[in-house]
């Protein structure tokens, strides 16, 4: 009945094989629907990334998937297996219906070549009926969507700001109107204020093109306008998932709870911040069953075989 | 632009130092160069050659040496290099003018032809990592350290003397005469093509190993998952990588380019090529100091305008440099 | 040449110090100890050679232009001598000249590019200039018009022609360390001995050289390939007197009797082999040192029949995860 877009079961995803593998995600699910905005949050070494870019099979070796399914439900393809697909299969899916905006547009975006190059370049691969003075008018349009001016097309990554490159960004991953966009904590390098607007210029483009998006993020706070249902993860582990007004009213993993009382509120009386004790596991020998029960202060029996 | 000027401006300091030296090495060493020569030559130069000598290098003691620079650079602006001692008394410049054709022909061909195949051989190398293509590299290496001429000298044997496939010396049939006839090119390229391919072969290794291991390195870059994750064909991911990775191979030219020269000079030597190398071995043996010097000006000065066109297509390829803080 | 002028250069590991005592760790990957191995061979030949020289080199016999036989395992010259006697005598002076002139360079470019990195300001556009103009011009003319003007005698004095050599040697090593020093300033530990006010000899003595152990060691063995392919071109150019025994000499002789024309193939590729193989120890040592400053150019860590066994394809293709999932390998 609702519009799966994204289908990934019980996904594991290890850095290397053997003995000493990493364990970077096990056994995660995820479920993306048409429009919906999935907030996935989780610590460093949480494994958000690494899922996200596992699923989209551009994690780097020494990465390696090694369990699990993840579906596409594509437009023009019916049902893609994302993890068997071959290279063709997945270059034509690739920015046309999944596109993924990286988390440093500084080191995202190559230095030799304008930005008006950087995103004409998808038309000529996935659009090659559009001629070169279509491709350039897409390119203003988008840019103009970002509120950069069209002029802008001749210039450098270099030449732009941090804000501007960010920008262009997400202009670059909405050129061909995906389906589902995976932004990669995309305002983590930005200054607040220049997170704000990008923040709210990126709900405003969600809400006129509709696309979905998983949103990869250590701060929970952002989450708050931005998703409608959080997943979050701990040590490789979908720990909660919930709707995100539930969340943030009652959270039910202890953990959850933990990261959301480590943000001060800007308001109100002093309060003692609590911080989670511990620290995070060793990805390679990880606890049994929640692997969050040893810093867990509500830990019983059942978390270590569960 | 600003970028461009500086270097030319950096040319000429080295172009300017290099004169310097060139002219204060003769008063600097111990003892009189000219008594030295006499000495180690005992008669095979002419009195009349010593003289001129003692002349060209100021060494008269006539005049102070701030006039006898000046008289220096002056020479150097008419083109006038000196006179050839071995050659007496054929002006160094004409000894020259002669060989360095030659030379440059050949170091020129082989460093475009070396750069180019290394380069897009260490692309490859870098892509295909994992695969039977990394043998290469320790070939590479090997390669590497084998000097020059001793290259030369094997290709030599095995091409020229053994299977009489190539000349042996010579830069083209006597009795030709020089210009830009198909007799004389066609003989020129027949026997220039073992110096170039000894010359290839010795220099392509630093070109592989530099290329592929910036590939490697820039491979780890974002903007390179990021061109995979456009879904674009592998040959224009590797495009946008190669073009970040081959910049450092530009403009670490210069350094290449030294060694590959004085490489060159030497092989020639063992093709007895009529280029510069080969006036260099006759220039030292004869100990003909006039010629070794401008031999060592018209080098130097060939290098820095080579240096100058690797700086401008770097900064063709850059654009950062363009900026200027 | 952006890379000349500006800063720092791009992201080399350099790691600082842990807290406490300062762990040197030895890299034992196999470049490093076959490079290493054959370069104590060589060095012990250096040394043992001449002893072990069954005639005197320059001693001439009758049996002119031979090939290898029992009484001369590499053959004889035109003139009757001993090439393996040759070849064991030469190899001191090739090896010896080639570290001292490497050493003399290496101490050089520390200094010089140290200093420039460190210091800064005018001290730093001054031996920058230098350095470059030295970098530029090509070396070999200058070391020939260099030795041609020596007056005679000294030419054969090991020492003055390693000087010489190294006249040339130093600038690439100085350009590096510069640039390695110049990221290691603005490292946190240095500014807080600045601000004890730690002298700078001491700053640099204790804090900075510590760090650039790998890169001079790169640089040192960088230099001494140099110094040797050098001395070799210079001897065998003649520049060098030819009557002093190595490597390079030998085989100005083999150039000027013309070996190769007469397919004296015995005389030239001892001498050729012998240089290209100690220079192969030094290329292998140095590469070995790079992939320790660099990790990333190590080899992809995952051996083949490892890969294998875990059902990986043969490789791994860029932008494209491998699964392992459901027992199909894509």
């Amino acid at each position: 009945m609702t519009d799966l877009v994204l289908d990934v079961r019980d996904l594991s995803v290890d850095y290397g094989i053997g003995d000493d593998a990493v364990h970077a995600a096990a056994s995660v699910d995820l479920a993306l629907h048409r429009g919906e905005v999935l907030g996935l949050a989780g610590e460093s070494g949480s494994g958000k990334s690494t899922l996200a870019y596992a699923v989209t099979r551009l994690l780097r070796w020494p990465g390696v998937i090694t369990g699990g399914e993840a579906w596409f439900h594509s437009a023009a393809d019916g049902e893609v297996d994302l993890l068997t697909a071959d290279a063709d299969q997945l270059r034509r899916l690739r920015w046309s219906e999944i596109a993924v905006v990286f988390q440093s547009a500084m080191h995202a975006l190559n230095p030799v070549y304008t930005i008006g190059r950087q995103l004409t370049d998808v038309f000529e691969v996935h659009r090659p009926e559009l001629g070169r003075s279509a491709r350039r008018a897409r390119a203003i349009e988008l840019l103009r969507m970002v509120g950069i001016t069209g002029d802008r097309l001749g210039s450098y990554p270099h030449e732009l700001s941090g804000g501007m490159r960010q920008r262009v960004m997400i202009a670059m991953a909405l050129a061909l109107e995906p389906r589902v966009v995976i932004m990669d904590e995309p305002t983590t390098a930005l200054d607040v204020v220049t997170q704000r607007e990008i923040l709210a210029e990126l709900i405003g483009l969600r809400d006129r093109l509709g696309f979905a998006v998983l949103f990869i993020t250590h701060d929970l706070s952002l989450l708050i306008e931005l998703a409608d249902t959080i997943a979050v993860m701990y040590a490789g582990r979908l720990v909660e998932r919930a709707p995100a007004a539930s969340l943030f009213r009652a959270p039910r993993h202890p953990y959850t709870n933990g990261l959301l009382n480590s943000f001060p509120a800007l308001h109100g009386e002093w309060q003692r911040m609590t911080g989670i004790p511990g620290h995070p596991p060793d990805l390679r020998r990880l606890p049994t069953g929640c692997p969050f029960h040893p810093r867990c202060p509500h830990a019983f029996d059942k978390c270590s075989t569960d | 632009m600003l970028h461009l000027l500086r270097r030319l401006g950096f040319y000429v300091l080295t172009a300017w130092a290099a004169v310097t030296v060139n002219f204060f090495i003769p008063h600097l060493m111990p003892g009189d160069p000219v008594q030295n020569l006499i000495a180690r030559q005992q008669g095979k130069s002419s009195p009349q050659a010593v003289e001129a000598l003692r002349v060209q290098l100021g060494l008269t003691g006539h005049q102070s040496l701030w006039t006898e620079y000046w008289h220096y650079w002056g020479q150097l602006f008419h083109g006038d290099l000196g006179i050839s001692t071995s050659f007496f008394p054929a002006s160094v410049s004409s000894v020259l003018t002669v060989a360095l054709p030659w030379t440059v022909a050949l170091v020129g061909a082989a460093t475009v032809v070396s750069f180019l195949a290394g380069t897009i051989i260490g692309i490859v190398v870098a892509w295909r990592r994992g695969s039977w293509l990394d043998g290469v590299l320790p070939v590479a290496t090997f390669f590497q350290a084998v000097p020059y001429f001793f290259f030369a000298l094997v290709v030599l044997i095995v091409l020229g003397s053994d299977l009489g496939a190539f000349p042996i010396s010579g830069g083209s049939d006597q009795g030709l005469d020089p210009g830009f006839n198909w007799a004389f090119i066609s003989s020129a390229l027949y026997h220039g093509f073992l110096p170039m391919i000894t010359i290839v072969v010795s220099s392509i290794a630093g070109w592989i190993l530099g290329m592929r291991n910036m590939m490697v390195t820039t491979m780890d870059e974002d903007y390179v998952l990021v061109a995979q994750a456009k879904g674009l064909p592998t040959r224009r991911v590797i495009g946008y990588a190669a073009r970040n990775a081959i910049l450092p191979s530009v403009s670490s030219f210069s350094l290449s380019l030294s060694f590959v020269v004085s490489g060159a000079l030497l092989t020639e030597i063992v093709f007895s090529y009529p280029g510069i190398g080969f006036q260099l071995l006759q220039a030292v043996q004869a100990e003909d100091f006039p010629l070794l010097q401008g031999i060592f000006l018209v080098i130097t000065f060939a290098v820095l305008a080579a240096n100058l066109f690797a700086d401008v297509v770097y900064a063709a390829l850059d654009p950062r440099t363009r900026q200027e803080a | 040449m952006t890379i000349i002028e500006t800063a720092a250069p791009p992201d080399v590991v350099v790691p600082p110090p842990p807290v406490g005592r300062r762990v040197v760790r030895l890299p034992r990957s196999p470049k490093i100890l076959l490079g290493l191995g054959m370069l104590l061979f060589f060095v012990l030949l250096a040394v043992i050679g001449p002893l072990l020289a069954p005639q005197d080199p320059t001693a001439t016999t009758v049996d002119l232009l031979q090939g290898p036989s029992g009484a001369h395992w590499l053959g004889t010259t035109q003139s009757g001598q001993d090439v393996l006697s040759q070849l064991l005598v030469g190899a001191r002076s090739t090896v010896l000249i080639g570290f001292l002139a490497g050493t003399i360079a290496t101490v050089l470019s520390v200094v010089v590019g140290i200093s420039a990195g460190y210091f800064g300001g005018l001290t730093d556009d001054l031996l920058s200039m230098l350095t470059n103009v030295f970098l530029v011009i090509p070396g070999l003319p200058l070391l020939i018009v260099l030795a041609a003007y020596l007056p005679s005698g000294t030419g054969s004095n090991p020492f003055v022609i390693a000087l010489i050599v190294s006249v040339t040697g130093w600038a690439w090593g100085a350009r590096v360390l510069r640039a390695q020093t110049l990221s290691l300033r603005r490292r946190d530990y240095v500014a807080s001995a600045q601000v004890i006010g730690e002298r700078p000899l001491r700053i640099i003595g204790a804090e900075i050289l510590p760090n650039l152990t790998a890169i001079v060691a790169s640089s040192f063995v960088f230099t001494v390939l140099y110094a040797i392919g050098t001395f070799v071109a210079l001897a065998f150019l003649g520049v060098v007197d030819p009557s002093h025994w190595s490597w390079g000499s030998m085989l100005f002789w083999a150039e000027s009797q013309n070996a190769a024309q007469v397919n004296a193939w015995w005389w030239f590729l001892p001498p050729g082999f012998a240089i290209a193989l100690l220079g192969t120890s030094l290329a292998l040592l140095n590469f070995g040192i790079d992939e320790f400053i660099n990790p990333r150019l190590r080899a992809a860590g995952l051996t083949r029949k490892a890969a294998r066994a875990a059902g990986l394809p043969r490789r791994i293709r860029f932008g494209l995860t491998p699964s392992i999932s459901r027992g199909v390998a894509r």
